[in-house]
């Protein structure tokens, strides 16, 4: 088992790169390792409780085909981005934390969040909190 | 062989959900108890062989069948 942690800086809020983060911290969470996510602007802006569901789009690199594909993989049952990391959460130590800053430039508390955050930091806390651990940027 | 103990059936589910909801099976089965694991995706041969190295736990049987794996993994 590996218990160095995992640290990802969630910046983007569209569908697939919060699914790309869901996804590499449920895969961590599985093999024991402590996640802590990070969320930065538009990937904070994501998790407002009443746009949480919301269709977040694609990057722009999707275009129309990417588009049709992710569609389809969605049509046959993948499970949106929130609860693969809802299962993430309860498999293992997967901790969020929202941006201090990132709050202030989208002017919001922590009433405004989905409680998939469990509360906000700063970056000293951050790289504190991460250690030797590795960090993603997405 | 003995009996299963739990079955995930993860056939049509992507990366990483085969693995989540193995690992999350293996929580509540006994140490030594078998899990049987059904998956489709293309990265679970792989992935299994990782997560099992990595957690402890055994795979004891693996095959596949018109695109369905199926693993027997022995709980650590």
């Amino acid at each position: 088992m590996d218990d160095k942690p995992l640290a990802i800086v969630l910046f983007s809020g569209t569908d697939d790169k919060l699914n790309a983060a869901a996804v590499m911290a449920s895969g961590a969470a599985a093999l024991g390792r402590p996640v802590h996510i990070f969320l930065q602007y538009w990937g904070l802006d994501a998790f407002r409780s009443d746009r949480i569901k919301n269709d977040h789009g694609l990057a722009a690199e999707a275009g129309v085909e990417g588009k049709a594909a992710v569609d389809a993989l969605r049509a046959e049952g993948q499970a949106p981005w929130y609860e693969t990391l809802a299962m993430a959460k309860e498999l293992g130590n997967v901790e969020v934390q929202a941006c201090s800053l990132s709050m202030d430039v989208l002017r919001i508390t922590e009433d405004d969040l989905d409680d998939l955050v469990d509360g906000t930091e700063g970056v000293t806390a951050f790289y504190i909190a991460v250690g030797d651990g590795q960090i993603l940027f997405i | 062989m003995s009996d299963v103990h739990t079955t995930v059936d993860a056939k049509g589910l992507s990366c990483p959900m085969p693995i989540v909801k193995t690992a999350q099976a293996a929580k509540t089965v006994p140490s030594g108890e078998l899990i049987e694991v059904l998956a489709t995706d293309a990265g679970s041969v792989k992935d299994f062989a990782a997560w099992t190295r990595s957690t402890g736990n055994t795979i004891v049987e693996q095959t596949e069948d018109d695109g369905v794996y199926r693993f027997v993994i022995k709980r650590a």
